[in-house]
């Protein structure tokens, strides 16, 4: 009886995650963490513990687990198919994983990362003052068969409880602020971006997604080469063919494209969540708009313990309930590809 | 924007970069005082321990802060930058404290710099030329960037004014000693690069287990000298590549 998850099978992308590391962009290392900040608040808030702790961050796919002990667990952002020894299992919701039962978690049904959360977050050792996996710097690595993760105590009860998710799984309106290398683009050329659809491109990963702009790429005007500079997730990067590139929360810290504008914060999740395939569209608003949004968003976030409702057993949603299914035995054991 | 002119009224110049950052620039180009004043004033944000400031950093010449927009407002930021800046003259300061010279053996040419004989011939020398011209800079750590631990040295003689390549090399290796417009990176991870591929070392440049995570700080100098690639491919089994520093009186 060990407080710990087993890793049975891995989707390529299973990485812990949390807040990443702030306080080394000078040695060249990002802040990494979550590519979607919001899941993990989301997360915090159906566990009822802080944001703070780690999570398992699945891209594209999840993969099959087992708890060491009866664990609580919660499920959030990109929906994926989740069963417990064959159970459905409801997204954006919390339940206990009992000991030795098998968790699985399939593909994504819309966006790209999901999330698993575990009472008392995983407790793997604290590199460079956090625990998430920044894989292009080499700290840590995918998850693979055959690992275990530790899980630290849980000082929570409740599960069976479950909030409403803002829909940031299939790209739409994505809010950005001029930056300061924006002015090297010309006041036509940025407000053709604003015109323009952007198809998320299948090139993407945690340190940028490639845009695919409908109709020609943009170009900054004489096209003369710009210092190398600091790097921010969310800032569009104008690559050399013309191709709006956004950094995401792995990106390198400097860099020598220019960058047409950066998306605020409490989008980028809109961002990075945006499957293959998506259309986006980017807005330009104004310093103060933005300053307001990051406060909306920020409250938003600290509303979420408020909002939640315990999982309603309603016969329609009879295959969401975990308890339900654990106790009539009924299992489909089919739904992992 | 303009050419050669550094001190101009322009500069120093307070920027929004983004909704939760702010650039303070010294020049739009590199220049040694720019590079000394972006060093000294990012040290002395992070001394002043601002209220709100998340992280800062430093590129090649200006400084960088992450700020809380909703803790301190952007007005209240740039009062204070605006403040710190007039404090003293910040192109006149001294490069930082506990400065390193670095000795770092490379392997130069052959298969594991498979560029070094278009670079030597962009610059008009031949490879031996090269050679020796690269092993007798001494160069110093301008800046920090782009990954963990990752050196940009400067700054070569003229010579070695050769662009970038317009199209990617696919990955150059953790190590490599890339070279372009005057400057030499030492790659800390595998990438893919426009910089000409000239030199191969065995330094590991970022050492997450290590008591010192990142071996070299900006401000440190550098020299490379050539070894066989056998004998570097023995160096390969020491984390430090065969480097040896001392400090800088």
């Amino acid at each position: 009886m060990t407080r710990r998850l087993i890793i049975h099978r891995a989707g390529p992308g299973v990485t812990l995650q949390d807040l990443g590391r702030p306080g080394w962009l000078a040695q060249g290392l990002s802040r990494g963490g979550a590519a979607d900040r919001v899941a993990l608040a989301e997360g915090a808030a159906l566990l009822e513990q802080p944001v703070e702790r780690a999570a398992l961050e699945m891209a594209g796919a999840g993969g099959e687990f087992e708890a060491g002990e009866d664990m609580r667990i919660a499920l959030t952002g990109a929906p994926m198919r989740a069963s417990v020894d064959g159970a459905q299992l409801a997204w954006n919701a919390s339940h206990l994983l009992p000991a030795g039962a098998r968790l699985s978690i399939g593909a994504a049904q819309g966006g790209n990362y999901g999330y698993l959360h575990v009472g008392g977050g995983f407790a793997t050792e604290v590199m460079l003052g956090a625990r998430a996996v920044q894989n292009a710097a080499g700290l840590g690595a995918p998850l693979r068969a055959g690992d275990e993760l530790p899980v630290g105590a849980d000082d929570g009860a409740r599960t069976g409880m479950t909030l409403d998710a803002e829909n940031r799984f299939g790209g739409g309106a994505v809010r950005i602020i001029e930056s300061f290398q924006s002015r090297l683009f010309d006041e036509a050329e940025r407000e053709r971006l604003e015109a323009t659809e952007l198809t998320r491109d299948a090139r993407g990963n945690r340190m940028g997604v490639r845009l695919e702009p409908d109709g020609e790429g943009f170009h900054a005007s004489g096209g003369r080469s710009v210092l190398s500079e600091v790097i921010m997730p969310g800032d569009i990067q104008i690559t050399g063919d013309g191709t709006p590139f956004v950094l995401m929360s792995e990106c390198q810290t400097t860099g020598g494209y220019p960058r047409i504008g950066t998306v605020l914060p409490c989008d980028l999740p809109r961002v990075a969540q945006a499957p293959a395939g998506a259309r986006l569209r980017f807005r330009f608003v104004t310093l103060d708009e933005a300053v307001e949004a990051e406060r909306k968003a920020r409250d938003a976030r600290a509303g979420l313990t408020r909002n939640l409702r315990p999982l309603v057993r309603d016969p329609h949603r009879m295959p969401d309930l975990l308890s339900y299914q654990l106790i009539s035995g009924v299992t489909a054991g089919d739904d992992l590809a | 924007m303009t050419e050669d002119r550094p001190h101009t009224a322009a500069f120093p110049a307070i920027v929004t970069a983004g909704v939760d950052g702010m650039l303070v620039r010294f020049a739009d180009r590199l220049s040694e005082p720019a590079n000394r004043a972006a060093l000294a004033f990012r040290a002395a944000v992070e001394a002043a321990g601002w209220d709100g400031v998340e992280e800062t950093s430093s590129s090649l010449v200006s400084a960088y802060l992450r700020f809380d927009p909703l803790h301190v407002g952007h007005e209240t930021l740039r009062a204070r930058l605006t403040e710190l800046l007039e404090a003293r003259d910040w192109y006149e300061t001294d490069l930082p404290e506990g400065r390193r010279f670095w000795r770092i053996p490379a392997v130069f040419g052959v298969d594991l710099a498979p560029q070094l004989g278009d670079a030597a011939k962009a610059a008009g020398m031949t490879e031996a030329e090269a050679i020796t011209s690269l092993t007798s800079a001494r160069v110093r750590v301008q800046t920090i960037g782009f990954a963990p631990g990752q050196p940009y040295l400067g700054e070569l003689p003229e010579a070695w004014d050769i662009p970038r390549q317009s199209a990617l090399t696919t990955r150059i290796p953790e190590g490599a000693l890339g070279l372009a417009i005057r400057q030499m990176v030492l790659f800390s991870v595998a990438t893919p690069t426009g910089w000409q591929h000239v030199g191969q070392t065995a330094i590991r440049l970022f050492q997450p287990e290590a008591e010192t995570p990142f071996l070299v700080r900006p401000g440190d100098e550098v020299q490379f000298h050539e070894v066989g690639a056998d004998a570097l491919e023995q160096m390969r089994e020491d984390p430090m590549g065969g480097a040896e520093s001392e400090p800088i009186p």
